[in-house]
C-alpha cells in the first residue's frame, strides 16, 4: 500500500459541512454526468426536443401579454421582454428547486447501496437548469429583435445575475432537496408554496401597481431583488442599483449558507429513508 | 510500509440502531404535530449489536446468516453507506463495492453513456472511463452495440455490460453483495475467471451471500452472523457445515451465544 492509500475511518469526523464540501468535490465527474444525462433524457423523450424548452416560456408570456392587454389601463411598455426578463430569472428558480424533488428517488435508490454525497443531486440540478437558462436566451433575443425592444450594452451582467441567481437557488434547493428525502409530502407542500409566491414577486406587474399597503410583503421578498438584477440589465438598461444588488447578493449568500448547514447537519439522518 | 500489520477492514465494537418509529412518519405535517405535542417515541431496533472484527489484506470472507441477521447492515457500514451508532469502522484502501448489476443505468441513454455515467458514480472521471471503454466493451461483447440505447438490449447484454463496467476497476478491498455471475454459461466462465484475478492478485474480498456454495469456493474464511452478533467465525468449510446443520435443523442458537 502506498502512502496515497485512502482510508475510511467512520470516528475521523471533521466539520460536517466542510467535509460535504469536500465530498462534492470528489465527485464533480458525476455532477457533470448526472447533468448531462438528465438533459438528454429530456430531449430524447420530447418530440419537439430543445424547441419546447425555449418554446413553453414564450407560450406562458404570449398568455400574459393577451390578458394584460386586455385588462390594464396602463399597459407596460413591451410587456413581452419586461416579462421574459424577470421570469427568466424565476423558470430557472422554479425549475431547479422542483427538480430537486424528483431526484430525491433517485438519490435514496442509489444511497442504499453506495455512497456518494448527495448534494451531487442539487449541484446537477442547478446545472440542468442553467443550461435551460442559457437555450431561452434564443427566444429572449428573438421576441426583443421582433418587438423592436432596444438592446443594451448591461446585457452583459447577465453573468453576474446568473452567479448570484445560482447561488440563491442552489440554497434553497438544498433545502428542499434534504426535506424531500426525508418527507413525502414536501413536494406537493413546496409545489403550494411556488405560486403565490410567483404572485408577490413583481413579474408579471409593476412593483407601483400594489397597493402601498401592501407593498411591505414585495420589499420583503428576496426574490423582488433576485427578479430585478436580471429586470434592469436586460429591460432596462441599466445596471441594477447598489441596494438591489446588495439585498439580491444578501439573500443568495444567507440561502447557500443556511442550505448548506442544513444539509449537511441533516442529510445523513434524512437519507436513510427505505 | 508493513501493510500485514494493518488490517483492511477493521471494527471494533460496531452498533447500529434503527430508530423504528421516527423513520414510520413520512410526512412533514404529522412530523411537525408531534413534534409540537412532545410526542416523539423511537422504538429502537438493533441491527448490529457490539461488532469486532478485522479482514487481513488478501484475506477473502463470506458472512453468511439468516435473513435480518444484519448482513445486509455489515456490508452498509463497511461500504459508508451508513455510519455506525456506536464504535469504529476502517477501510484502508481503495474500496470497489460491485453492488447490484446496473445500479444507476438510465435505459434511454447508450451503452457508451452509461458505462461513463456509472464510472463516475463510483469515482471515476470521465477521461478515465473513456480510456477503458474499449477494454469494457470487448469484456461485454457489445462492441457493435456500444452506441445504441440499452433500452434496446437484451437482458443479457445489459447484464454483461454491468459487470464489464462494474469489474473493470482495481481496487485494494472488493465487496460483493450478491452472485455476479451473468450471462450464459460462456460468459459466466468469463465472469469467474475475472473474479478468480482479483483474487490471485491478493485483493481483500467480502462477499455477503444466501448461497453457501459460492462462499466454500471463493472464500477462506466465513462470518456467520445471526441477531446482529457474530455467532461464528472460523475457516469457510467449517463455519459453512455448522451453519448448514443449523439451518436444516431449524434450532435457534445452537451455540448458545450470549
Amino acid at each position: 500500500m502506498s502512502a496515497t492509500t485512502p482510508v475510511y475511518d467512520s470516528a475521523r469526523r471533521g466539520l460536517r459541512f466542510v467535509e460535504e464540501a469536500r465530498e462534492l468535490w470528489d465527485y464533480r465527474h458525476f455532477v457533470v454526468e448526472l447533468t448531462s444525462r438528465d438533459i438528454k433524457v429530456r430531449y430524447k423523450r420530447s418530440a419537439l426536443g430543445v424547441a419546447w424548452t425555449m418554446l413553453s416560456p414564450l407560450m406562458t408570456m404570449l398568455v400574459f401579454t393577451l390578458v394584460f392587454s386586455t385588462f390594464q389601463r396602463q399597459p407596460i411598455p413591451g410587456f413581452p421582454v419586461y416579462y421574459l426578463s424577470a421570469s427568466m430569472f424565476w423558470l430557472f428558480f422554479a425549475q431547479v428547486t422542483s427538480h430537486v424533488v424528483s431526484l430525491t428517488t433517485d438519490a435514496l435508490e442509489i444511497t442504499k447501496r453506495i455512497y456518494i454525497p448527495r448534494s451531487v443531486y442539487v449541484a446537477s440540478a442547478v446545472g440542468v437548469g442553467l443550461t435551460n437558462t442559457l437555450l431561452s436566451l434564443a427566444p429572449f433575443v428573438l421576441i426583443v429583435l421582433v418587438t423592436g425592444r432596444p438592446v443594451f450594452w448591461t446585457w452583459l451582467f447577465l453573468p453576474v445575475s446568473l452567479l448570484i441567481g445560482t447561488i440563491f437557488a442552489a440554497g434553497v434547493g438544498l433545502v428542499v432537496f434534504t426535506l424531500a428525502l426525508r418527507f413525502v409530502d414536501v413536494r406537493d407542500m413546496y409545489q403550494a408554496i411556488l405560486l403565490p409566491w410567483f404572485f408577490v414577486t413583481p413579474i408579471i406587474y409593476e412593483p407601483s401597481l400594489v397597493p402601498a399597503e401592501w407593498r411591505w410583503i414585495i420589499r420583503y421578498n428576496p426574490m423582488t431583488y433576485l427578479v430585478e438584477i436580471f429586470r434592469a440589465p436586460l429591460y432596462n438598461g441599466w445596471l441594477p442599483g447598489s441596494k438591489t444588488l446588495a439585498f439580491a447578493i444578501l439573500a443568495a449568500v444567507f440561502s447557500l449558507a443556511v442550505g448548506w448547514f442544513f444539509y449537511s447537519s441533516k442529510v445523513e439522518e434524512y437519507g436513510l429513508r427505505s | 510500509m508493513a501493510s500485514g500489520a494493518e488490517p483492511a477492514i477493521e471494527l471494533t465494537g460496531v452498533t447500529v440502531r434503527y430508530r423504528v418509529a421516527t423513520e414510520s412518519i413520512h410526512s412533514l405535517k404529522e412530523y411537525a404535530i408531534r413534534k409540537l405535542r412532545g410526542r416523539m417515541v423511537h422504538g429502537e431496533l438493533l441491527a448490529l449489536r457490539d461488532v469486532s472484527l478485522a479482514v487481513q489484506p488478501g484475506e477473502r470472507v463470506g458472512i453468511i446468516g439468516p435473513n435480518g441477521a444484519g448482513k445486509s447492515t455489515l456490508f452498509r457500514v463497511i461500504a459508508r453507506v451508513r455510519r455506525p451508532s456506536e464504535g469504529r469502522v476502517v477501510v484502508r484502501g481503495r474500496v470497489a463495492p460491485l453492488l447490484e448489476l446496473g445500479l444507476g443505468f438510465h435505459t434511454e441513454l447508450t451503452g457508451r453513456e452509461n458505462v461513463i455515467l456509472q464510472g463516475t458514480l463510483l469515482g471515476r472521471s470521465r477521461a478515465t472511463m473513456l480510456e477503458r471503454m474499449d477494454a469494457i466493451a470487448e469484456f461485454a461483447e457489445l462492441e457493435a452495440f456500444l452506441d445504441a440505447p440499452i433500452r434496446k438490449y437484451s437482458t443479457g447484454m445489459t447484464a454483461r455490460l454491468a459487470f464489464a463496467a462494474a469489474t473493470d476497476v482495481d481496487p485494494d478491498v472488493l465487496l460483493v453483495d450478491e452472485s455476479l455471475s451473468v450471462g450464459d454459461e460462456r460468459f459466466r466462465a468469463k465472469c469467474h475467471a475475472r473474479m478468480s484475478g482479483f483474487r490471485e492478485r491478493g485483493k481483500t474480498f467480502l462477499l455477503v451471500s444466501h448461497s453457501l456454495g459460492e462462499v466454500r469456493d471463493s472464500c477462506t474464511r466465513a462470518i456467520w452472523l445471526a441477531e446482529g452478533g457474530i455467532q461464528r467465525d472460523g475457516p469457510a468449510a467449517e463455519v459453512c457445515d455448522a451453519y448448514h446443520a443449523w439451518a436444516k435443523d431449524g434450532t435457534p442458537d445452537p451455540a448458545g451465544r450470549d
